[in-house]
């Protein structure tokens, strides 16, 4: 498609309107010397010295792919991706797509946008999937920003778990600036509480009530009795998920969370430097008037063939101006299809299988690190592919110390956490061989001899 | 258009029964949202009330509006069937489409039906 946006003919007429002859003239209030300032920048370089020059500046980085063994995780985690993800992703129909106003030149844009919504809704068991959002905590924030529209703003409360990844409750704070939500709820001495607990911080001026599952610390709670609890209070629930653990684990759509979000990394999006990532966004059928983003529906063309188009547009922005719940439309369009083409290589049952080693490896891993003098685990609720180890050195003393051997170690906990100094988030895959997990308990053990 | 003439009308298109105390939207404003297909009533029965506010959010295919009450009063009831069958609001505003009931209430600034009819004409040209 040519997009031009003037014609010489037109270009004129403007210049005839503001009163100047040529472009030229609109830059008069530069001066002269200013305009072309002479840059102190090297020679040009040839393509083949560029690609020389960069190649070995990349060469200086160390990734998990070929170099380093992780054991990292606390929100992005280290996952084998089919090769089909990323030809897909590559395919130019794809790569280069922006959003699909027009149904009749973007089927095939708005059936993958469709097929990943349906995915979403049936790996969360929610009626509804938005198009995504950016990350697993603006997907969250945006939870708030429904449960505050939903209340017409009369509930003002929002209570988030101190197991909700710290930085998604940065993220909820940034975005509830000004908007008078009081959050509540994270104390770290709520770390020990049962939900059942929890749920006791929740009163009639609640409009939400945001947990994450498993937790930050890697516990796997069944929430269905918690939300009954919050739901008699009046409040909704958001679950936070991890899209993996749902291969394994109930939905929150059957423990009875109004809400279910979270980062779509772990369906075959590379780590990379943190991002970009996927939020994925799901709820009620009964609230998708208050959701934001962009939702693909599927209908019949004038000639009655299935066909996809965007849907219930009169909530967005555009149309509902400030009255709109959320000025977020954008969507992840490419790393959602990432993780459409990922769910659909792998199958039901191949994902599964994938949770069940992540499961198995990670348990594997506990039990061997549990049995080291100076190390003990922190909890004893049931875990999913992460949890928290409490250690007899500062945590970034032995990472530095595993790094050495060629391994990245677990999360600090203290940093977010002060009463969790020396405590260990650690993250097991099926990208861990029991070689590695072995290697690692070992160096794990060499520290705690120092 | 259908302009009932014992019905008193907004400048924002909404339709008043001094009689009833009902309200709704004309027949003008569903055929100018064309077909709609959500509405959301934010009032509650027993809840008092100023001319001139929200009352209810309505979405059609292609538009959005917010729906102002016509009349002061107290909010007798509301019309619960209306968020099921929000294609009423095409077919019958004035009857089965009814949002709530004002009880007691005085109308805020309405004209008369002929006075609403050349209004709408006025905004046709």
């Amino acid at each position: 498609m040519t997009y031009i946006p003037i014609s010489p003919k037109e270009r004129d007429a403007m210049l005839e309107t503001v009163g100047v002859k040529s472009l030229d003239d609109l830059f008069d209030a530069i001066p002269v010397k200013h305009r072309f300032p002479k840059l102190n920048l090297p020679p040009a370089l040839t393509e083949m010295e560029a690609m020389d020059e960069l190649s070995g500046l990349a060469q200086t980085n160390e990734n998990v792919r070929n170099d380093l063994v992780s054991f990292l995780g606390a929100g992005m985690y280290n996952h084998y991706i089919p090769s089909v993800v990323d030809h897909m992703l590559r395919r130019g129909e794809f790569y280069t797509a922006y959003t699909p106003y027009q149904p009749e030149i973007s089927q095939g844009t708005l059936q993958a946008i469709f097929e990943y919504q349906s995915l979403m809704s049936a790996l969360t068991g929610m009626d509804v999937s938005n198009a995504s959002h950016y990350d697993g905590a603006t997907a969250t924030a945006e939870a708030v920003n429904l449960a505050y529209a939903q209340f017409r703003g009369k509930r003002k409360k929002v209570v988030m778990s101190p197991g909700l990844h710290p930085q998604y409750r940065e993220v909820v704070r940034t975005y509830t600036q000004g908007m008078g939500v009081d959050t509540a709820g994270d104390d770290e001495a709520g770390i020990g509480l049962s939900p059942e607990a929890f749920a006791d911080q929740v009163d009639d001026n609640t409009c939400l009530v945001i947990v994450q599952y498993p937790d930050f610390f890697g516990r796997v709670y069944d929430y269905t009795k918690f939300i009954d609890a919050v739901h008699a209070k009046g409040s909704l629930v958001c679950v936070v998920a991890n899209p993996t653990a749902l291969a394994m684990f109930k939905t929150p759509g059957s423990m009875g969370a109004d809400i279910v979000v979270g980062d779509g990394q772990p369906l075959g999006i590379p780590m990379w430097y943190g991002g970009p990532s996927v939020g994925f966004f799901t709820t009620r059928k009964n609230m998708v008037h208050k959701m934001a983003g962009r939702l693909v529906g599927e209908t019949v063309d004038n000639r009655g063939q299935r066909a996809y188009v965007l849907t219930l547009t009169a909530r967005e922005q555009h149309i509902k101006r400030e009255r709109a719940t959320s000025n977020i439309c954008t969507n992840q369009g490419l790393i959602a299809l990432g993780t459409a083409v990922y769910l659909s290589v792998l199958g039901k049952k191949g994902f599964r299988q994938v949770a069940e080693l992540c499961y198995q490896k990670a348990h594997y891993t506990a039990t061997q690190l549990s049995k080291v003098k100076g190390y003990k685990l922190s909890h004893n609720e049931p875990f999913f592919h992460e949890f928290t180890l409490q250690c007899p050195e500062p945590v970034t003393e032995i990472n530095a110390h595993l790094l050495e051997h060629g391994i990245i170690g677990g999360y600090d906990l203290g940093q977010d956490y002060p009463s969790l100094a020396n405590h260990m988030l650690i993250a097991v895959t099926e990208m861990n061989s029991k070689e590695e997990i072995d290697a690692f308990v070992e160096v794990m053990s060499e520290v705690s001899h120092d | 258009m259908n302009t009932p003439a014992n019905l008193k009308y907004t400048k924002s298109d909404e339709w008043f029964d001094p009689a009833s105390g009902k309200t709704g939207i004309t027949d003008y404003a569903q055929n100018q949202l064309s077909d709609i297909v959500f509405i959301e009533i934010f009032v509650e029965a027993g809840e008092t009330i100023e001319a001139g506010k929200a009352i209810a959010s309505v979405e059609s295919v292609k538009a959005s509006a917010e729906i102002y009450s016509p009349a002061s009063g107290k909010v007798a009831a509301v019309n619960k069937e209306l968020p099921n069958k929000p294609e009423s609001l095409n077919t019958d505003p004035f009857g089965e489409a009814w949002m709530i009931q004002i009880e007691g209430g005085s109308a805020g600034e309405v004209m008369d039906a002929a006075a609403y009819e050349k209004y709408c004409e006025e905004r046709a040209h």
